[in-house]
């Protein structure tokens, strides 16, 4: 048996668990999020630890909405790793939005990690009213 | 990855059943089970120690931090958002209510040197050696 262990550089190979593969390198995660509806918004919650509010990047592509964190990663001079629990990396998740959201009007707020995003619903789907004229 | 016959030949016999470890680690995460919220990692340093933890959507006035010879306690709230109740909820996947979460750590530190830094829902802890518990170094003489 040998006592002496060879490091061979890890190599990861595209995963299909990670569904993106970051340019920077770093590990891609699924942000818990939390989903809840008043009257006349929708809100979402989205846990990114390590994101400040210039990190974050929201995307809607017709009713795709892309909710994208970079994380800051720790890396204190002097220290090294020896007990890990959980990973520190980037953040992504994407969301079908109903048609009845007012696109225009979302707002997002982040704070300690957390951003929540509100969806006002559009004034109740008015309905269009087609005019009729005389043939 | 790629299974060889010869591999282990020419390399450490053990890298392939690490490697195959690890990737169970690795399948198996999100089910692990949890030694306690929050979760840490800890970090070694010349003469202290560094604990980080992730406590997105908390306070920092909702964290509590004791420190007594070496075991450090972090304890606190996750508060549910002020609206809740007037609120359906349709997708719960975050834990709210009360935590605690002790950790041991490699010795015993002073408690009159510890920091604490809490930005972006990331705790970062950084605990000193008391200067009497630090090894001494011995000098050999030629004798």
């Amino acid at each position: 048996m040998t006592t002496e262990v060879t490091k061979t550089a890890a190599t990861t190979p595209a995963r299909s668990q990670e569904a993106q593969e970051s340019t920077r390198g770093v590990r891609v995660f699924r942000p818990l999020v939390d989903i809840r509806e008043s009257d006349s918004e929708v809100i979402l919650a989205v846990e990114m630890p390590g994101v400040g509010p210039d990190d974050v990047e929201i995307e809607l592509d017709r009713r795709v909405l892309t909710i994208r964190g970079r994380g800051r990663l720790t890396s204190p001079e002097g220290f090294r790793l020896i007990y890990a629990e959980y990973g520190e990396g980037d953040y992504e998740r994407s969301f079908t939005l109903s048609d009845e959201i007012d696109r225009a009007a979302i707002r997002a707020a982040m704070r300690n990690g957390l951003l929540t995003l509100t969806l006002p619903r559009a004034g109740a789907a008015k309905p269009k009213r087609i005019e009729v004229k005389a043939a | 990855m790629v299974f060889s016959p010869f591999l282990g030949l020419t390399r450490d016999p053990f890298a392939m059943l690490r490697q195959i470890e690890r990737e169970f680690d690795r399948a198996l995460a999100p089910f692990a089970v949890a030694a306690g919220y929050p979760q840490v990692n800890i970090w070694q340093g010349a003469d202290s120690i560094a604990v980080t933890a992730e406590l997105p959507g908390v306070e920092p006035g909702d964290i509590d931090i004791s420190v007594k010879d070496d075991v450090l306690a972090i304890s606190g709230e996750r508060k549910l958002p002020e609206d809740a109740e007037k609120t359906t909820w349709f997708r719960r996947e975050r834990n709210y209510g009360r935590f605690s979460r002790v950790v041991e750590l490699p010795y015993r530190v002073d408690p009159d040197r510890v920091e604490a830094r809490f930005r972006d829902g990331l705790l970062q802890i950084e605990l000193h050696r008391p200067e009497e518990d630090k090894p001494r170094r011995i000098a050999i003489t030629a004798g």
